[in-house]
């Protein structure tokens, strides 16, 4: 339906006034820099959750005791807390930082907040079951480097994990709106922000189109996450 | 090895939240403004609707999906798996599309109404509202739910209500006796999760209305438009608790794997 209204002449006056791409371009002339900045913060989301999310889930994999679950409780908090509450905090403590609070930066650090629980948690349930610890005695029995396990025995074998947990980052990364619009300025709009503007200020095909253009982009990669997805219960069970 | 994590969690979630903590409490009230909520006729009033619209929405959510999930998961049928790729399409969806797709249909040119004033001469225009509210978080709680639910009825072993069968229980009595008690978990902590992402909610709300009554819009109102920094802050350390709360409590009851998200 509100694809329909997309491509629709004049909503209106309904189909029947003719179907049109006018508004898809007129989207792209308006708005197709937050679609490029919304691709590049959950790129570098991704990065930064890899980077952050798989030593961590290995540290969380190989010693469980309370500490560790205590730090894992502490960084699924930003998930428990509302998107709101965390936003407000960073905006009180940085907002004053004015270099930050204008750059896509800052918005790059309630992404990464938010979507590193989703990460961790992917890579560690295939930690947990593939049975890191007895692979790794074998390489080190082997006179493997902790570097050299960690790149050549832990890394391949929780790929699984880290590519689901990479759909699911970009995907809600791609997405994220309630601490976007709190850390957004006019100058890095992303992509939701963008719908919430054109929905408030713009004609309804506009907006239509707009969603359009956003479904076509995030429905692939959730039929690329169930899949995965699917793929690693299968291989986990 | 988590050192890393750590670091990016303290400087970006752990300072800014205990700013956030101090920033509360240094309004004109002090430390009562974290009593505010209570004791103002206003946000309490705002407390009580979003908390009712969360439960409600949790419950409904519930009981639907456990009817649709029972029998996603116990009948095959062509295009069953698409359906059920379809359906959890929305979990991905932020809270402003999903605003705008209740307001295309029920709206003030929405699909409901045209129907509604074409077959009764009276538009039924409900988007802008609490009920349009309650109709876009069932849409994004749904899928997430009916996931869990069908997951843990393909757990159920099948033996136990072969069981009750034999022993002469009716359908209603394997339901009630076999088939509820052994989803209670699965229900708890959906439920929960449903709960804390529906009061913690900003976008739908955002898109439907500026002025529908629910905390987070209150907090936001109070931030943008009031610049009442503190009251913000100790409303959103308030709503932070009550859904941290609520996940933490389904978890002791029903065990670990409950988390928000959306």
């Amino acid at each position: 339906m509100s694809i329909l209204a997309g491509v629709t002449s004049n909503y209106f006056v309904g189909v029947k006034s003719g179907l049109t791409l006018r508004w898809v371009a007129q989207v792209w002339e308006l708005y197709s820099e937050t679609i490029w900045r919304s691709i590049w913060i959950a790129l570098a989301c991704l990065a930064c959750t890899v980077v952050l999310g798989v030593p961590a889930a290995y540290a969380l994999a190989r010693v469980q005791n309370r500490w560790t679950r205590l730090i894992e409780e502490l960084l699924t908090l930003p998930v428990a807390v509302p998107g709101l509450a965390t936003a407000l905090g960073l905006i009180i403590l940085y907002g004053g930082w004015r270099e930050f609070r204008g750059s896509w930066l800052f918005i790059l650090v309630g992404h990464v907040l938010f979507t590193l629980p989703f990460m961790m948690r992917s890579v560690l349930a295939v930690m947990l079951a593939v049975d890191l610890k007895t692979l790794e005695e074998a390489a080190a029995s082997l006179g493997a480097s902790f570097g050299r396990r960690f790149a050549t025995v832990v890394v391949p074998n929780v790929r699984p994990g880290i590519l689901a947990g990479a759909l699911m980052v970009v995907t809600l990364s791609m997405g994220e709106f309630n601490l976007t619009w709190m850390l957004h300025t006019p100058l890095t709009k992303t992509l939701p922000v963008g719908l919430a503007d054109s929905y408030a200020s713009m004609r309804l095909e506009i907006g239509s189109a707009y969603t359009l253009i956003f479904l076509v982009m995030i429905v692939p990669l959730l039929v690329a996450l169930q899949w995965a997805s699917g793929r690693t219960s299968r291989k986990a069970a | 090895m988590a050192v890393p994590a750590l670091a990016v969690f303290a400087a970006f979630w752990l300072l800014p939240m205990g700013r956030l903590l101090v920033v509360g409490a240094s309004g004109p009230d002090g430390v009562k403004a974290y009593l505010a909520v209570v004791t103002n006729a206003n946000y309490f009033r705002s407390l009580v609707s979003t908390v009712a619209l969360s439960a409600g929405v949790s419950v409904a959510t519930i009981a639907i999906s456990l009817v649709a999930g029972i029998f996603l998961q116990r009948n095959r049928f062509p295009g069953r798996g698409l359906l059920v790729s379809l359906m959890t399409l929305p979990l991905a969806f932020p809270g402003v599309v999903v605003g705008f797709m209740v307001i295309l249909l029920a709206g003030r040119q929405g699909l409901i109404g045209e129907v509604t004033s074409r077959l009764f001469d009276a538009k039924l225009v409900f988007a802008y509202g609490m009920a349009g509210l309650f109709m876009g978080y069932l849409y994004f709680s749904i899928p997430r739910v009916i996931l869990t639910v069908m997951a843990s009825v393909e757990k159920l072993d099948p033996a136990l209500e072969e069981a009750a069968r034999s022993l002469g229980a009716s359908t209603w009595q394997v339901t009630r006796d076999v088939i509820l008690p052994a989803l209670t978990p699965a229900i708890i902590s959906s439920g929960a999760i449903c709960f804390a992402t529906s009061m913690g909610a900003f976008g739908t709300a955002f898109t439907l209305a500026t002025q529908i009554n629910v905390l987070p819009l209150t907090i936001y109102n109070e931030f943008t438009n009031y610049a009442n920094f503190a009251m913000a802050a100790s409303l959103s350390i308030v709503l932070g608790v009550i859904t941290w709360a609520a996940l933490a409590a389904a978890r002791s009851l029903a065990g670990a794997g409950v988390a928000a998200a959306g």
